[in-house]
Formats: structure tokens, C-alpha cells, sequence
């Protein structure tokens, strides 16, 4: 009879602390890994000192940019992959809707509701380039500080590429 | 000095209780089901041009359980602080032939045609092919951009019921 009650409030403890903790993901920040190196040298530099090379980036993601879906250049995102909904991509707003991007093939408008990402490390990433404009419905939060490791804690800043988009 | 504690830890199990309670119905508005209020031509005739609530459950999107000819909840790829509701004509891999309104516009070229949904898109149409603004206008969508399937009307009640295919 004890250690059923027990159970129980240590259940509904878990639960609690679980929905609460999803809310406030989802409403406000949340922490998220990066993988790979598409991001490299802002994310994942994989430098030769041991903590790099050892665990992948952690960063903050906040959703309070998510009420008005205002966003700026160079801003950081989390976006679902247009190819496969539960695929995350971590990448930068290299241009908004209405601005007018150059590929190496031709140069495309942005059109409404969406933008172009691009990863710092041009070499290996995959992005806009390969899969077109992404439609901002699809971010899930704004990167604004890396949280690990301990030598890069700070925030994320804005860099812009102003010789390849021309902006309205 | 005693008086301030026992009043700030009454403070503190109010506001938890409105804290778990709000969380709890985030929770539930955005995992598992909630009330919309759908308005607008588009979908005519399953839905009003008045407006209807709709129950719309959250799960199956989540777990790729919709399909074609599920009536969805989509965020506009247009506007992303839109939301359409729209029925799915069409998932990755289908071929889909369309043509757009003829009377409307002599200019625009109303020949049918035909395009492959991609990978991880589905194509989306209102019901009333006249008065709305569709996949035919801005293509396929992604999956991702699906909020939830629209299951159950609640309001007017004398049209209460399931909606279907």
C-alpha cells in the first residue's frame, strides 16, 4: 500500500516536471546539439584541442522569434528539412523574402514566407543551394549563444554576406 | 519574519499550480488535440464560409500517419503566421495533373499540368477548386510545415460530425 502511493507520486512527479520542461521548450529555449560540420568554424570548429574533438557543440535555441516570425540576416536557425520532416538543419538567413540571391548558376527572388540558408562552411554543407528556398513555417527557433564547450560559451553574433545578396 | 515566509511559500504553491496547469494545456492544445475556428470560401462545401469549429488532433502528423485525402491544418508557405485549412490531394511520389480556374484570367495558360510530388512534400487543394489559393498556386509543401488533421466538427451543431475523405 506504501510503496504503491509511492509509485504513483513519484509518477506524477516525472510527469509534471516532463510537461513542464516540453512547454518550456517549446515556448521559450531550448539546448540542441550540433552535428556535423556544416557550421565549422562557428559550430564544430574540430580544432586539435582535446574538448573539440570530443563532443559535438551545444547551443541555445530560442523560440520567442517564432510570435512574429521576424528574422534578420545573419540570424542562426533550427528548420525542419523540407525533404524529410524529422530532420533538423542548423544553418545562417543568408537572405529574406524579396531579396534577390546569386548562385553559381543564375540568380533567383526570394519569394514570400520563405528564406535562404546557407552554412558557414561553404564547402560541406548542404543548404539552399541544393534544396531552394526554405519556407520559414518550417524554423523552429533562432541559435543566440553556444553553451558548450566551456572555452566558447558566448553568443552567436550576425555575419552577413553582403556580396552575394542584394537586398530590397 | 515568519509571516514572509509562510506568505511567500503560499506564493509559491499558487503560482505552481498555475504553472503545471498552463503546461499541462499547452501541452494538450499542441500534441494532442484542439479546438480551431476554420472560416473562409476555400473549402466549401465541408466547411462553411462562416466558420465551423473544428477538433483537430496533433498525433498522427507527428508519427507520418496523414495521407491523401486527410483534411489538414497547414501553415501558409506564404505567410508563416497563417494557418489554411486544406485537404491532401497527393504524397510523395504521386503524380498529380492540375489545371487552374479557366473562366477567371483569359491570359493565363489553363492547359493541364502535371508534375511529382518530391520527396517529404504533399500537394494540398481546397474543396472549392474556385476560390482557393492552393498547391496549384504555390506548389507542394513540405510535410514539415503540417500542423495537424482535422477529424471532428463541433460548431454549428446542427452539422456536428466526422469529416471525411
Amino acid at each position: 500500500m506504501g510503496t504503491l502511493s509511492v509509485v504513483w507520486s513519484i509518477a506524477k512527479n516525472c510527469l509534471t516536471v516532463g510537461v513542464i520542461t516540453l512547454t518550456v521548450s517549446d515556448l521559450f529555449a531550448s539546448i540542441v546539439a550540433v552535428r556535423g560540420a556544416s557550421m565549422s568554424p562557428t559550430f564544430n570548429p574540430k580544432t586539435n584541442t582535446l574538448l573539440d574533438s570530443l563532443s559535438d557543440d551545444r547551443v541555445l535555441v530560442e523560440k520567442f522569434c517564432l510570435r512574429k516570425y521576424k528574422f534578420s540576416h545573419g540570424d542562426v536557425i533550427v528548420f525542419c528539412s523540407p525533404y524529410d520532416h524529422k530532420e533538423k538543419h542548423l544553418k545562417r538567413i543568408v537572405g529574406l523574402p524579396g531579396d534577390w540571391v546569386g548562385t553559381i548558376y543564375d540568380v533567383l527572388k526570394i519569394p514570400e514566407g520563405h528564406c535562404w540558408v546557407e552554412g558557414d562552411n561553404s564547402a560541406s554543407s548542404i543548404d539552399s543551394r541544393s534544396f531552394g528556398p526554405v519556407p520559414l513555417g518550417l524554423v523552429e527557433g533562432r541559435v543566440t549563444h553556444i553553451l558548450w564547450p566551456p572555452h566558447r560559451i558566448g553568443s552567436v553574433g550576425r555575419k552577413t554576406a553582403q556580396n552575394r545578396v542584394s537586398s530590397s | 519574519m515568519r509571516q514572509w515566509r509562510s506568505i511567500a511559500r503560499e506564493a509559491v504553491a499558487q503560482v505552481s499550480i498555475v504553472v503545471k496547469f498552463l503546461s499541462f494545456l499547452h501541452v494538450t492544445d499542441s500534441y494532442l488535440f484542439s479546438f480551431t475556428h476554420v472560416l473562409g470560401p476555400s473549402m466549401l462545401p465541408t466547411l462553411n464560409i462562416n466558420g465551423d469549429v473544428v477538433l483537430v488532433e496533433h498525433l498522427s502528423h507527428r508519427i507520418g500517419k496523414v495521407g491523401a485525402g486527410d483534411l489538414v491544418l497547414v501553415r501558409s508557405p506564404l505567410d508563416p503566421r497563417k494557418t489554411l485549412t486544406k485537404r491532401i490531394l497527393a504524397v510523395e511520389g504521386d503524380k498529380v495533373t492540375f489545371c487552374l480556374d479557366p473562366p477567371r484570367d483569359p491570359t493565363r495558360d489553363y492547359r493541364s499540368r502535371s508534375l511529382v510530388v518530391p520527396k517529404g512534400h504533399v500537394w494540398i487543394q481546397g474543396d472549392n477548386w474556385y476560390a482557393s489559393t492552393d498547391s496549384r498556386h504555390f506548389g507542394p509543401v513540405p510535410y514539415g510545415l503540417i500542423q495537424g488533421k482535422v477529424f471532428l466538427r463541433v460548431w454549428p451543431p446542427n452539422s456536428f460530425g466526422s469529416l471525411g475523405q
